[in-house]
C-alpha cells in the first residue's frame, strides 16, 4: 500500500512538513495553548532585556496601534453583548435603557424553567444533539478510513473534491436542495408516484424529523469532518503497521490495534468539542424548516430564544435562555476536558503549563 | 502490503460511488432544469435531468426582477466589502500578536475564549439595535469583519515566517507598518487568498444576520429570496419580477438556486489547494 503525506490536494511537500504547527509534527501536544504560549519561546527571537512600560509602549506603539481594529471588533460584537447578558438577570422592556431597566435577581429563569415551551425545545435540543453525537460524529471517522485506503491518489483526490464542496454551501441551500429531492413535489416522490407507489413526506415528517436533520448534517459536513482524521491517520509510523504485518496481524487487527489508537487523541478532542456546543444544534437549520414541520417538533433552543425575544418580545427571557444555554455548554467543556484528561488524553486544553 | 480482498474492494467501490452520486446529483438535477424549456418540465413532472431545448428564459427572468436583481447587488457589495474589510482587520491583528508584543498575551486569550463561548443572540440584537444598524447593510458587515478561526489561521502562518527576514528589516530601520507591509505581505498571498476566500464565502452564505436585522425587502440578501421563493414557496408577483410573461415558475426557483450556488462552485477550485494547509493549522489549534 502507498501512501503519501499529502492529503488533500496540496503539492506534495507543502501540507505536513511546511506547517509547523500541523498535527502530524507533534500530535501529542495539546492544540490550543491557552495562557501560556509556546510558539514565543519556541521561535528563535532575540531576548530583549525587561523594559519599562513606557519603554514598551514607546517600541510597540506600531503594533498596538495595529490591534485597535479587531480589539474595536472583540469590544463591540463579543464583549460589550456579553455584557449585555445581564437583562437576563432585569426586567427590561425596548423602552429602558439597560442601565436603568429594574433588578429581579433570578426570577426570569425560574419562569423560564416552568415555561413548557422551554422545556419542550430542551428536550428537543438533547433529543437531536444525541442523534447527530451517535448517527452523525463516527461518520468522518469511517469516511476517513475508507478514502485513506483508497489505492488510486487520482481517484481519492478527486473524491475529496466532491464530498468537501457541500460544507461551502449555505444552510439554505442545502434544505434547498433536500426540498428539491426529497420534498412532496420533489424529484424522488415523483418518481414514486409515477411507478405507483404513494408518495412519502420526508420534509413535513415530524416522526422522521431526526433522521432528516442527520441526513442533512451528513450530507453537509460528513467529508469536511473527515480532513481531520485524514491528517492524524497520515501521522502515523508506518513502520508500526510493517511490524505488524510481519507479526502476523490481519487487516482487521492492524486497522482495531494501530490505526484507531493513533486516531484517539483527536477522536477525543472533537467529542469534548461536541459536547461543549451539544446545546448549538444547528439554529438556521432548524429555523428554515420550523414552517415546514411544525414549531413543536423544530423548536430548539436557539430558535426558542428568538421566537420568545425577538418576535414576542420577552427579551429578558429569550435571554437567560441564551445565557443557561451558555453557562452549561462551557460547563460541559470543561468537565469533559477533565474527563479526557483523568483518561491520559490531552483535551483541547491543560489546566497549567507542562 | 498485501492487496485488499475481492469483497472488500467491491463494497468500498459501491460506498464511494454512493456518496459521490448523493452529492453531485442533486447539483447537477437543480442546474439542469433551470435550463430546460417550460414544455419539458412540464411533460417531465418537474424535474429534468437532460435539457433537450436549452434555454435561459428563466435567467432572463430573474435579472430582470428588480427584487432578484437588488439581492444579488446586496450580496456582491456585502460579500465584497465585507471580505476586504475582514481581511484589513484580521491581518493587522495577526500581525501585531505574531511577535512578542505588550498586551499580546491577555488579546490572544481575549480572541480564543470567542471560540469556545458566544453572547447569545438577543444580547446580539440588542447591541446591533444600540448602533443603530438594524435595517442598515452594514449590520450584515461588520459583526462578521472578525473570526477567531481565521485569525488563528493567519496568525500560525505569519510565526512561520522567519524571524531573521524582520529582524533584518527591522535593523535596516524599517517600521512595524513597513515590514508588515513590505516583507511580510508579499510573502502571505497564499493564505491571504484563503483566508480572503473563507470570508468571502461566510458573508455570501449569511442568511441569519439578515433574518435577524433585516425587514426591508430591498435590502434582502440573495439567501433571503432563496428562502422566501424556493424554501417557503411565496411566488413572485408579476410586479417583482417586472415582466408579464414569465418562464414555470419551476425553472425560475432552479435558476434562483443556481445564482446563489454558482459563485461558491467557482471559487470552490481556487480554494481547494490550500485545504490542507489552513484548515489543519486552524482546526487542529482552534
Amino acid at each position: 500500500m502507498t501512501r503519501s503525506t499529502a492529503q488533500t490536494g496540496a503539492p506534495p511537500g507543502s501540507s505536513a512538513e511546511s506547517t509547523p504547527t500541523s498535527l502530524a509534527d507533534h500530535a501529542p501536544r495539546p492544540p490550543v495553548d491557552v495562557g501560556h504560549t509556546h510558539h514565543e519561546s519556541a521561535r528563535p527571537h532575540p531576548r530583549r532585556p525587561k523594559k519599562t512600560l513606557r519603554a514598551r509602549v514607546r517600541r510597540d506603539w506600531q503594533m498596538l496601534v495595529l490591534m485597535i481594529p479587531g480589539a474595536l471588533a472583540l469590544l463591540l460584537f463579543f464583549y460589550i453583548p456579553i455584557l449585555g447578558n445581564v437583562i437576563a438577570f432585569q426586567d427590561y422592556q425596548p423602552y429602558y435603557a439597560i442601565t436603568e431597566a429594574p433588578f429581579v435577581g433570578l426570577s426570569k429563569f425560574a419562569e423560564l424553567f416552568q415555561d413548557d415551551r422551554f422545556l419542550l425545545a430542551l428536550r428537543n435540543t438533547l433529543i437531536y444533539a444525541a442523534f447527530q453525537l451517535v448517527l452523525f460524529f463516527p461518520l468522518p471517522i469511517l469516511l476517513a478510513l475508507i478514502v485513506d485506503s483508497m489505492m488510486s491518489q487520482r481517484l481519492r483526490k478527486a473524491f475529496q473534491s466532491i464530498v468537501y464542496l457541500p460544507h461551502f454551501l449555505s444552510w439554505v441551500l442545502v434544505i434547498a436542495l433536500f426540498q428539491q429531492m426529497l420534498g412532496g413535489a420533489g424529484l424522488i416522490n415523483q418518481a414514486m408516484v409515477r411507478s405507483g407507489l404513494d408518495p412519502i413526506p420526508f420534509m413535513t415528517n415530524s416522526d422522521t424529523f431526526a433522521l432528516l436533520i442527520v441526513a442533512e448534517v451528513a450530507w453537509k459536513d460528513a467529508g469536511w469532518g473527515m480532513i481531520i482524521f485524514l491528517a492524524a491517520l497520515a501521522s502515523i509510523d508506518q513502520s508500526l503497521y510493517e511490524s505488524a504485518a510481519s507479526d502476523g496481524a490481519g487487516r482487521f487487527r492492524r486497522t482495531w490495534h494501530i490505526t484507531l489508537p493513533g486516531m484517539r487523541p483527536v477522536i477525543v478532542l472533537l467529542l469534548i468539542l461536541n459536547l461543549g456546543s451539544i446545546l448549538t444544534v444547528g439554529f438556521e437549520q432548524f429555523i428554515l424548516q420550523r414552517d415546514a414541520v411544525g414549531a413543536d417538533t423544530a423548536e430548539v433552543l436557539d430558535t426558542y430564544s428568538y421566537y420568545t425575544g425577538v418576535i414576542g418580545g420577552d427579551w429578558s427571557i429569550g435571554a437567560a435562555a441564551g445565557l443557561a444555554k451558555g453557562v452549561v455548554g462551557t460547563i460541559l467543556i470543561v468537565l469533559a476536558n477533565k474527563i479526557a484528561h483523568l483518561l491520559g488524553e490531552d483535551g483541547i486544553y491543560r489546566g497549567r503549563p507542562q | 502490503m498485501e492487496k485488499p480482498s475481492l469483497p472488500l474492494t467491491i463494497a468500498k467501490t459501491f460506498v464511494i460511488t454512493a456518496i459521490s452520486l448523493a452529492v453531485v446529483v442533486p447539483m447537477l438535477v437543480v442546474v439542469s432544469t433551470s435550463f430546460a424549456s417550460g414544455a419539458q418540465i412540464r411533460e417531465a413532472g418537474g424535474y429534468v435531468l437532460f435539457p433537450t431545448d436549452p434555454t435561459l428564459e428563466a435567467y432572463r427572468t430573474i435579472f430582470a426582477s428588480p427584487l432578484v436583481f437588488r439581492s444579488l447587488g446586496v450580496s456582491v457589495f456585502v460579500t465584497v466589502v465585507g471580505t476586504l474589510l475582514a481581511l484589513f482587520v484580521t491581518i493587522c491583528m495577526a500581525y501585531a500578536l505574531s511577535r512578542p508584543v505588550l498586551g499580546g498575551k491577555f488579546m490572544l486569550m481575549a480572541i480564543i475564549l470567542t471560540l469556545f463561548f458566544s453572547p447569545g443572540l438577543i444580547p446580539m440584537f440588542l447591541m446591533v439595535k444600540q448602533l443603530g444598524l438594524l435595517n442598515s447593510i452594514w449590520s450584515l458587515i461588520l459583526p462578521g469583519v472578525f473570526a477567531g478561526f481565521n485569525f488563528i489561521v493567519m496568525r500560525s502562518f505569519f510565526m512561520g515566517i522567519p524571524a531573521e527576514l524582520t529582524e533584518a528589516a527591522r535593523i535596516d530601520g524599517a517600521s512595524d507598518f513597513r515590514i508588515l507591509r513590505t516583507v511580510v505581505l508579499p510573502l502571505s498571498k497564499a493564505v491571504i487568498a484563503v483566508i480572503g476566500l473563507f470570508y468571502a464565502v461566510g458573508f455570501w452564505n449569511a442568511f441569519f444576520n439578515a433574518m435577524l436585522y433585516i425587514n426591508d425587502q430591498t435590502l434582502w440578501p440573495i439567501q433571503m429570496i432563496l428562502r422566501s421563493y424556493v424554501i417557503q414557496g411565496t411566488s413572485l408577483t408579476a410586479d417583482q419580477l417586472g415582466v408579464q410573461q414569465t418562464p414555470p415558475p419551476q425553472s425560475i426557483k432552479m435558476a434562483v438556486v443556481v445564482v446563489a450556488l454558482a459563485p461558491i462552485v467557482l471559487v470552490y477550485p481556487f480554494l481547494q489547494k490550500y485545504f490542507s494547509k489552513g484548515v489543519i493549522t486552524g482546526a487542529i489549534k482552534g
